[in-house]
């Protein structure tokens, strides 16, 4: 056993636990292999005190021959040389000899370890068979000198006394006695680690207690500790050992803070001496010894007590598999100590640090690399490269200090500086010496010459920025090239510079950092100039120039430089082009008028607003916006997008970026949805196919959300490359000054040809400089159109009424053609619709914004066919409006015109009258036709009237008398005053028609009805057929009567004459005055034929009387609808009635009366019967066609079976019986209904007094 | 206490920013920006592991010779950044935490008005003075 002191480096690893032997050496030397190899071969459960967890430990011990030197004296606190168990080995057997000579030295070695205190120790009893038979005679039995070993040495501890059975055997008995033995030494030793151990931390808390007394030592304790540590680390516990020394870092910390904060400890005073060794952390050794004795001598500085301590650190790491927490701690340790030695106000040699630092870094990485292979290396780069980077930064720094950077190279006070740093670095390690790549080699090299540094500096540079850019800490890679961009800035390299920052600056411009975009665009300014790359510099200067984060001053210095290269004269044909956006920006767009849209020729202007991001005003020598013309096509389209730009008033606003040129492309709001609508029209009717919403802008917003850059604002990192188009047509305006701010330019624009004008870009001259936009978002246009002259004629109040004169406007929209002197409109005449002449009809001419231009009165000449108005001399893109007086004439009936032919040639159209939904008048369509002097076709103009009346008209018999009733309804919302009503029949010249009308003149407020009634008289025979005419003469009420105006009413009646006449008669029950009800009275039902058959009615009936009588069947029937009879019996019948006049009938019908009062007469209806055999008799309505009319006349000639076939057809329309009658039509006999006129009932609304029944008092009071 | 602070919007731009020595201010921007390299991994890495329940305090994001750069990151991934001078020993951990949280607090109210539109900077005079207060109480 040696001391590790001796030895320049403690391998802590290598060292175990101290286990003395002592007794038979021999013995104990040929167990020692097996006993060195079993007895870690299996763990014990280690239970700690203090509550920490226990822990399963592979216990190795280093066996030494006992000496009285080994045990640890008062006051001597070495842990490692520590003897924690003492074995005593013996293989006597022989109680003589145990008594004589084994005893006694037993005795000696047990008083010994008494004397020091060690109550650590076994006695070994090692028995062999061999021995036992040798002495076979004169030995005890074995367990009598154990026994005696026992109540000797073990007082009450038997277990320290063990007996091992033939250990050299291959027996299980022999490996029983070594597993029980193995066990027990475990056991002890660990009883004696705990007790031991135990006792040391005690004696060391205390030691840490006293702390604050004055002549404690920081120092003494690190050594007292340490010792724990390289315990525990031997015992393989190593986290237990890096506790230890945590432990001590974090006191050693709390003091440094201390002192910071005043509280100065004494002893701290040796490590505020100054720094005279900066060379760096030294990690290849476990211990470094050098170090740890200067510790121990209280002469250790900062930097030494921190480096041991990392050193330290690391290896228990390293051991522990841990080796990204060394390169963090590490970082850390770093920092800390610089802010240490800050702190502690140590004075040390400029640069001194830096080269700890770097030097350190390289060390711990170099340590790293030694125990992790390529792929964990390069897997954990993000916990390396921080130390890279911080070596990076260090070297930069020392090369600035050492004036390796500049251009000129070092100069001697540089080299003086170099030197003392080399000093302070001392020589070089002996265990680097050999190796190329040491951090102090690097160092050394570095320092000394330029070209070196470079070499180094470059090398660490990208080592770092690739590690970043490897681990996806892009940020931090361009920082890293940032600074790499300065150092070749400082070397004179500006190309090599302009990368790095061209790439720095695009990550900050794309996650919009305004300073750092700014601070960076200046450097690049610099290369650029340097570079002389004069576009790209004379763009920089544009965006620094309205970069508000610069002051004044900077910035008017590079709107200076664009403007001193402008000034001087250059290549004519090429000018610098720039990017408009960092000049100016165009941030509204008027047009004037508002509409965009003017027809071809007029005027448009534009007006800009640009505001000038300059710091100064800026002259121009022209601003050009430059159009690119679409042709327009179809006008329908056109007018719909021009309705739309009304809405927006003209006003067109850009959005783009923001005045603060570092804005955020991010930030910035992406461009707004522009919807438009859509409108597909049928190209034939122009009725609407279908219409929808749709994005126009669809390609900038996409590729808004997929990447976070905007094209084209701004913030371009490199001027794009803008050209300007040369387009057809320019808008131009020399010699504007631009002030900072808003300025506003007006433009005139052209308008000559009609279609599309849109503005694609801007472009500003000064001097040699061009600013470009390149495309004006959202796009503008404006509108250039040629229309077609457009004739519209409307009524000018709604509704039109037929039959009066009325206003008709006619609007004239001029479009591109001019109306000469002498042009005019030729209207064809129309029967239906002439145009009243008038006297004073003024034209008005208007501009099109509405504005009245002049007015004129129009000439209208009117011959036969053709109305031909001339029109006054209208410009183009005018309004010509007039109106005019038209009587739309009332259609009187069912005349129908010929097709008269117009006097241009087309068919007349024949106004045909219509119910039209939305009014209860009737509505006539008037078709105009107009030949305008631009065109060679007509234009067919269409206006619907609507007659004002609905007429009525029933016939009324009084037994043989006819009356005729027309009824005229005011359907309109005019009153009128109804005057000359008058009927009139054409045919019967005999027919005379009394008029029962007193008033001439009637007045026929709105929605409200006429009656007017007629008696008919006639001299020989009534007419069976009546063609009327009702006229009226009509105007509305305000006006006078010069005004009327006629209406006619045609209509016809047929089959007036009466044929019978009904009268029912009721008589009370016989005896009884009156009826009473509940009692049966009679109903006597007398038909009576008035006249004698018609032609037609004998053609109809064709069964005859077997007198000769032609005979007609009726049917009668008797029907209360209201319930107030209960018809007893029949209430129906067929009655043969003989075709003579006053041939009578008469029917007796029992009735019952069911209610008292005055009641009305059950209602008697009588029909004619047609057996199945007749032909039916057709009733014409009299509204009914013509052609039915004419067909029934033919019908009745027809044989039977065309008969039927004719009933077939008109079956439907004249059934009056049931259904199921109607059904087989053909076989049944049926019902027909007499005409109105043709029977007349006397009893019609008759009433009968009925008086309650005779007993009956109750009366029945319904209460509701 | 701090030497910088800064809001910094979802997609990295700043939202606020205010540092003490106005000419280091471009020094510090450069320090918040490079620590959203840290942030984003950070966030990523805590984002696998836990989930929707992640701590928004990310703790030292990295440590400078001169500065500490302390992240936290609220739900909608607006990130806080807080840089303190590495001589001021006295911060401890806990209270950097609670500087954070009154800086979210007050990121909150700045956000419930109505009249803010998120994703300006912040100019909330209310705001500034909370970040004032947390940059006077120099350690």
């Amino acid at each position: 056993m040696e001391c590790q002191e001796e030895r320049p480096i403690i391998y802590t690893m290598e060292n175990k636990p101290i286990v003395t032997c002592a007794g038979d050496h021999n013995l104990f030397t040929s167990l020692y292999t097996s006993l060195a190899q079993q007895l870690p071969r299996e763990p014990m459960e280690w239970r700690r005190t203090y509550g920490r967890a226990p822990k399963m430990i592979h216990l190795e011990a280093n066996f030494v021959q006992f000496k009285e030197e080994l045990l640890p004296k008062d006051g001597n606190k070495a842990l490692l040389t520590f003897p924690f168990l003492h074995i005593y080995w013996t293989d006597c057997c022989d109680t003589e000899a145990y008594k004589s000579s084994v005893k006694e030295d037993m005795l000696r070695w047990h008083n010994s370890l008494r004397t020091h205190g060690s109550a650590d120790w076994v006695i070994i009893v090692v028995e062999s068979n061999d021995t036992k038979k040798k002495n076979k005679t004169n030995i005890l039995p074995r367990s009598s000198i154990v026994d005696k070993i026992r109540s000797d040495f073990c007082n009450k501890q038997n277990d320290r006394c063990v007996v091992l059975s033939d250990p050299l055997k291959d027996s299980s008995r022999s490996q029983e006695s070594w597993n029980s033995l193995l066990l027990k030494l475990r056991t002890l030793l660990l009883m004696s680690f705990t007790k031991n151990l135990g006792r040391f931390e005690d004696d060391m808390r205390t030691l840490r207690e006293k702390r604050t007394q004055p002549g404690w030592s920081f120092c003494e304790y690190f050594m007292v500790q340490e010792e724990l540590a390289f315990v525990f680390e031997m015992l393989q516990q190593f986290e237990d050992a890096l506790v230890q020394y945590d432990e001590l870092d974090a006191l050693f910390t709390q003091y440094v803070l201390n002192f910071g904060a005043g509280d100065t400890a004494n002893w701290l005073g040796s490590f505020c001496a100054p720094v005279r060794n900066w060379s760096g952390l030294l990690l290849r050794r476990p211990i470094d010894m050098e170090k740890r004795d200067s510790i121990q001598h209280e002469e250790a500085s900062l930097l030494d007590l921190r480096s041991y301590l990392f050193s330290r650190q690391c290896t228990l790491l390293i051991f522990l598999q841990r080796p990204w927490e060394v390169t963090q701690r590490a970082l850390e340790l770093l920092h800390n100590c610089v802010q240490e030695l800050r702190l502690l106000e140590v004075s040390v040699v400029d640069g001194a640090l830096d080269c700890w630092v770097f030097l350190s870094c390289l060390e711990v990485l170099h340590r790293i690399e030694g125990c992790c292979d390529q792929a964990q290396l390069a897997a954990n780069s993000s916990h390396t490269v921080g130390l890279w980077a911080y070596a990076t930064d260090k070297l930069k720094s020392l090369g600035e200090l050492c004036g390796l950077v500049s251009e000129k190279g070092p100069t001697s006070e540089d080299l003086n500086k170099t030197v003392d740093l080399l000093a302070g670095l001392g020589d070089e390690r002996p265990e680097t010496v050999n190796s190329l790549q040491s951090p102090y080699k690097k160092l050394k090299e570095a320092l000394s010459s330029v070209e070196a540094f470079e070499r180094h500096y470059l090398e660490l540079s990208h080592a770092a920025m690739e590690m970043y850019r490897a681990i996806g800490r892009v940020r931090s890679a361009r920082l890293v090239g940032k600074s790499l961009a300065e150092f070749h800035m400082r070397k004179g390299d500006p190309k090599k510079a302009e990368t790095f920052l061209q790439e720095a600056l695009k990550s900050y411009l794309s996650e919009g950092w305004s300073l750092p975009v700014t601070h960076t665009r200046r450097q690049i300014a610099e290369c650029q100039k340097l570079l002389d790359r004069k576009e790209d510099y004379l763009q920089t200067s544009a965006l620094l120039a309205g970069d508000s984060n610069l002051s004044t001053e900077e910035r008017t210095h590079f709107c200076q430089e664009i403007l001193n290269f402008a000034g001087k004269p250059g290549n004519p044909s090429h000018k610098a082009t720039l990017s408009m956006s960092v000049f100016a920006q165009l941030t509204q767009l008027q047009f004037h008028p508002a509409c965009a849209s003017v027809h071809s020729g007029a005027a448009l202007k534009v007006e800009l607003t640009l505001r000038c991001m300059m710091p100064i005003s800026v002259h121009i020598q022209q601003l050009a916006a430059s159009i690119h013309f679409d042709v327009d096509h179809g006008g329908t389209h056109g007018r719909t997008k021009r309705a739309q730009r009304r809405t927006n008033l003209g006003v067109i606003e850009f959005k783009m970026g923001d005045s603060l040129a570092g804005l955020p492309c991010s930030a910035a709001p992406g461009p707004s949805l522009e919807l438009d609508e859509v409108q597909d029209r049928s190209p034939s009717d122009n009725s609407l196919n279908s219409t929808g919403v749709v994005c126009k802008n669809t390609h900038l917003l996409l590729h808004h959300h997929e990447g976070t850059s905007l094209p084209d604002t701004l913030n371009c990192v490199s001027p794009p490359t803008v050209t300007m188009k040369e387009g057809a047509q320019m808008l131009k305006v020399q010699d504007v000054t631009l002030a900072p701010g808003n300025n506003s330019i007006v433009f005139t624009a052209p308008s000559g040809q009609a279609g599309t004008y849109t503005l694609r870009q801007l472009c500003a001259t000064v001097g040699e400089v061009q600013f470009v936009l390149s495309h004006i978002y959202p796009s503008v246009r404006y509108e250039v159109y040629s229309q077609e002259p457009q004739l519209t004629v409307e009524p000018l109040s709604e509704p039109l009424l037929a039959g009066l004169p009325q206003m008709v406007k006619f609007t004239l929209l001029t479009g591109h053609y001019t109306v000469k002197k002498g042009d005019a409109l030729q209207l064809s005449n129309a029967e239906t619709l002439p145009i009243l002449p008038s006297t004073s009809c003024t034209a008005r001419i208007s501009s099109p914004t509405a504005e009245l231009v002049s007015e004129s009165t129009l000439s209208i000449q009117s011959s036969e066919k053709v109305t031909s108005i001339s029109l006054p001399p209208t410009p183009p893109y005018h309004v010509l409006e007039f109106q005019l007086e038209v009587v739309c004439v009332i259609p009187s009936g069912s005349e129908r015109p010929a097709n008269e032919r117009l006097t241009n040639g087309e068919v007349r159209h024949r106004p045909r009258s219509y119910s039209h939904p939305d009014t209860p008048m009737t509505a006539i369509d008037q078709r105009m036709s107009i030949d305008c002097p631009w065109s060679i076709y007509s234009t067919l103009l269409a206006l619907t009237f609507y007659i004002p009346f609905k007429t009525k008209h029933s016939l009324l018999s009084a037994g043989n008398r006819k009356y005729i009733q027309v009824c005229v309804q005011n359907v309109s919302d005019v009153n009128f005053t109804l005057a000359e009503v008058k009927l009139t029949e054409k045919q019967h010249a005999s027919l005379e028609l009394q008029s029962l009308n007193t008033k001439t003149h009637q007045l026929l407020c709105s929605k409200h009805s006429l009656f007017c009634l007629w008696e008919v008289r006639w001299k020989d025979e009534l007419p069976s057929c009546m063609k009327c005419v009702f006229s009226a003469s009509f105007s509305p009420l305000s006006q006078d009567t010069s005004a009327f105006k006629p209406f006619h009413y045609q209509f016809q009646l047929e089959r007036v004459t009466t044929l019978y006449s009904v009268k029912a008669e009721i008589s009370p029950p016989a005896g009884e005055q009156h009826c009473r009800s509940g009692l049966l009275c009679g109903l006597e039902v007398c038909i009576t034929r008035l006249t004698e058959p018609a032609e037609g009615e004998i053609a109809e009936e064709s069964k005859t009387d077997p007198d000769g009588l032609k005979v007609t069947k009726l049917m009668y029937e008797v029907a209360d609808s209201n319930s107030n009879w209960a018809v007893c019996g029949k209430s129906s019948g067929m009655v043969l009635m003989p075709m003579k006049v006053n041939a009578t009938h008469k029917v007796h019908i029992e009735v019952m009366p069911l209610f008292a009062g005055h009641l009305p007469f059950p209602k008697i209806k009588v029909l004619r019967y047609l057996p199945h055999t007749a032909a039916l008799a057709i009733q014409p309505d009299p509204d009914s066609c013509v052609e039915n009319d004419s067909l029934s006349l033919l019908d009745k000639t027809l044989d039977d079976q065309g008969d039927t076939a004719s009933i077939r057809s008109r079956g439907s329309v004249h059934s009056v019986g049931s259904g199921d009658q109607q059904q087989r039509g053909v076989a049944m006999p049926r019902l027909e209904a007499f005409s109105p006129g043709q029977v007349f009932n006397h009893s019609h609304t008759q009433q009968v007094l009925v008086l309650p029944a005779t007993d009956d008092h109750i009366m029945e009071v319904n209460a509701t | 206490m701090a030497v910088c602070i800064a809001v910094i919007a979802k997609e990295n731009y700043p939202l606020y920013i205010r540092s003490v020595a106005t000419q280091n201010e471009l020094k510090f921007h450069y320090t918040v920006h490079t620590s959203l390299d840290v942030v984003e991994e950070k966030i990523s890495s805590v984002g696998k592991a836990l989930g929707d329940q992640r701590e928004l305090y990310l703790g030292l994001l990295y440590p400078t010779e001169d500065y500490k750069v302390y992240g936290y990151v609220t739900n909608s991934k607006v990130k806080f950044v807080i840089v303190v001078d590495s001589s001021n020993t006295s911060l401890r951990d806990n209270e950097i935490r609670s500087m954070f949280r009154k800086l979210h607090n007050s990121f909150t109210d700045v956000m419930c008005n109505p009249f803010y539109n998120p994703g300006d900077p912040i100019q909330s005079k209310a705001f500034n003075g909370v970040v004032s207060g947390m940059m006077v109480q120099t350690g």
